[in-house]
């Protein structure tokens, strides 16, 4: 097992940058999520850790070792490919030697790696199969299988479950935390999922254009988005955004003023002028429904989602579209209008120039910003 | 009439029709090599007598001891062998290195070298005959088959090349990727993993490459002049001489130089049928 640090890497195609100067420091043992748009650069910068690309600028080491002019073969780490990337000609257990008989493996310790894994995947019955006797799931766990018996310095995982319908993609998720916890290997994970990210990671670090935008755990990341693109990337549903201005109301209140003119109460912000353009962002489940009379929003209800559990309630409030999540079972119909209020303490107010959050007054000064 | 009795109607319809065309596509195809195998089976002194007929009345295996036995042929079908196998493997390896560069790596000057290739295939044989004449000569590459092998592997290398491009296209980069994360070196990777999962497309490079230099005949006859050397295209020609044409023997060696080509494909149509199916079980 072993750290891995990236300092100021940098990757360009010819003119064209991809990677803008990447910082990341992944202590050992820790379960590291890439998340981000397709297209952001996460699996080239996954490839350059495994040494498939170049490194244009910068360094990264593994283990405290330089790996920049190492050949991927010398790096001692191993990677799941979103293809899976399983020898077609080769049975499930010669797939999953392969890599301890180039390393000369005794034949009765190779037995031994590959019966145990294959217990702990589930892969016992199938040892002998070729690849395209799987089915899509079993082929994942045998990527996984070719992995783990190696016993690498760190795990690369480029995007395995995207493949996966939705219950097996959710069932591997809580596979591979069970496995990190048990093999405790440091682990670079890949996903454009948000939901993957939140769910596995010990630490999330949200990418965007080839710029790191945060790093943080996954609650910091959730509760805490450094800027407008974390905030609408990270929750499904997608937090909620409206255009207006700061108002500094007294010494202690601030609002702010909506397009329609409407005034949203906001814990006092630091760093935020009076009139200063703001972007409110507020997450579903922090806007309620309440009944007339109390000070809430006149909005006008678009569509009603149920959910089972819980409902999505679609409205429309200063000619914008506004999602709430409610686990009320909703009495109000399509087309009338509900007042809805939100939640003050919860609720992000960015600046709608550099589209960073502009955190309240009351909070802890921190570095969970990321950059 | 029921709507099942109506639908195996149509179905037997359809591929009746279906079977009709293929039937008369083969026939139109393989009628030429009937007739070869007809004449050659056809003795000297009814051949120009009996009219066309589909069958003679007679038979007789004359013509094959003749070639066999009296003329020079099994010494041009040799010579046939030595250079159609080595231009084939020597082709195959080039265009497998080469075809696996132009799939896998971006590098300067790789427009320029396809768009050259390109250009060699774009030029009628006939015109490079000339030169290429005065390049052998000098260097004794005339009159012998190190010549024509060279000459054979030069020509089929820019198709070759193109055809291995598209087998090693069709083979994702991740295979190679993982093998190199693996352990291995990317020839060790090439070698373990990639050329197996090429066979097929080794296979038909080897086999259009021999059929090719197997029938050629512009080269063989401008570069080769003594009998030694000749190839077996060549030698069907020695059949034709300045008052005669020997049809009956020299069908009889064409049906023999069909054997080695149909051996070759024999071995290699295993390769050939994954091939041609290997989009289908992809994935
Ligand atoms: N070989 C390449 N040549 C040029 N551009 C590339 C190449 N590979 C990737 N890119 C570009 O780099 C960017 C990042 O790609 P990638 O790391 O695959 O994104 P992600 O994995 O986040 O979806 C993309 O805009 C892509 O077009
Ligand atoms: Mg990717």
């Amino acid at each position: 097992m072993a750290s891995i640090q990236i300092a100021n890497a940098r990757k360009s195609y010819g003119a064209v940058d991809v990677l803008h100067g990447i910082d990341l420091d992944i202590s050992d043992g820790e379960f590291i999520v890439l998340v981000g748009p397709s297209g952001c650069g996460k699996s080239t910068l996954l490839r350059m850790i495994a040494g498939l690309e170049d490194i244009t600028s910068g360094d990264i080491s593994i283990a405290g070792t330089v790996v920049n002019e190492l050949q991927p073969k010398d790096r001692d780490i191993a990677m799941v490919f979103q293809s899976y990337a399983l020898y077609p000609h080769m049975s499930v257990a010669e797939n999953m030697s392969y890599a301890l008989t180039l390393r000369k493996t005794a034949r009765e310790k190779i037995a031994d790696a590959i019966s145990g894994v294959a217990e702990i995947l589930g892969l016992t019955a199938l040892l002998e199969r070729r690849p395209k006797a799987l089915s899509g799931g079993q082929r994942q766990r045998v990527a996984m299988g070719r992995a783990i018996v190696r016993k690498p310095q760190a795990f690369l995982f480029d995007e395995p479950l995207s493949n996966l319908d939705a219950r097996l993609r959710e069932q591997m998720r809580t596979e591979i935390r069970k496995l990190h916890r048990r093999l405790g290997a440091t682990s670079v994970y890949v996903t454009h999922d948000q939901i993957e990210a939140m769910t596995m990671a010990d630490r999330i670090v949200a990418m965007h254009d080839g710029i790191i935008q945060q790093v943080g755990s996954p609650v910091e990341i959730y509760d805490r988005p450094a800027n407008i693109f974390v905030a609408s990337f990270i929750g499904s549903p997608a937090m909620n955004f409206l255009e207006g201005s700061y108002e500094q109301v007294g010494e202690n209140s601030a609002g702010i003023r909506l397009t329609d003119g409407a005034l949203v109460p906001v814990l006092p912000a630091r760093d935020a002028q009076h009139n200063q353009p703001v972007t409110l962002g507020a997450r579903p489940e922090h806007i309620t429904i309440v009944s007339d009379g109390e000070n809430g929003l006149p909005a006008k209800v678009e569509l009603i989602e149920p959910m089972g559990l819980s409902t999505l309630v679609h409205v429309t409030l200063a000619g914008k579209p506004i999602k709430i999540f409610t686990m009320d079972r909703p009495a109000y119909a399509v087309d009338s209008f509900i007042h809805i209020a939100f939640d003050m303490a919860k609720v992000h107010v960015f600046d709608s120039a550099s589209e960073k959050r502009l955190p309240p007054a009351s909070e802890p000064h921190g570095d969970h910003a990321g950059q | 009439m029921t709507l099942t009795g109506q639908t195996s109607t149509r179905k037997w319809l359809y591929w009746g029709s279906h079977y009709l065309m293929i039937a008369a596509f083969v026939i139109f195809a393989l009628f030429p090599l009937y007739w070869l195998l007809k004449v050659s089976v056809t003795p000297n002194d009814i051949l120009y007598t009996e009219g066309v007929r589909m069958w003679p009345s007679r038979t007789t295996w004359e013509n094959y001891t003749f070639v066999l036995t009296q003329s020079n042929f099994p010494h041009y079908f040799l010579n046939s062998v030595i250079v159609a196998g080595t231009t084939a493997i020597v082709t195959t390896l080039v265009a497998a290195l080469t075809g696996y560069a132009f799939s896998r790596f971006a590098f300067r000057g790789k427009v320029i070298i396809v768009a050259l290739m390109l250009i060699t295939q774009m030029f009628p044989l006939v015109m490079l005959i000339a030169p290429i004449f005065k390049i052998l000569a000098p260097l004794g590459l005339t009159d012998s088959l190190t010549g024509l092998i060279i000459v054979y592997t030069a020509f089929n290398v820019p198709f070759a090349t193109f055809l291995m491009q598209s087998f090693f296209d069709g083979i994702p980069k991740d295979l190679e990727e993982a093998a190199m994360i693996d352990g291995n070196t990317r020839f060790e990777a090439f070698r373990a993993i990639i050329l197996p999962l090429t066979l097929p497309g080794v296979a038909a490079t080897l086999g259009f490459v021999f059929t090719a230099a197997w029938s050629e005949l512009l080269f063989a006859l401008m570069l080769v002049s003594s009998e030694s050397a000749s190839t077996f295209p060549v030698g069907l020609l020695s059949f034709v001489s300045k008052f005669s044409v020997d049809f009956g023997q020299m069908m009889a060696a064409g049906v023999l130089a069909l054997i080695p080509a149909c051996l070759f494909f024999l071995l290699i149509q295993r390769y050939l049928v994954q091939g041609l199916t290997a989009g289908a079980v992809k994935g």
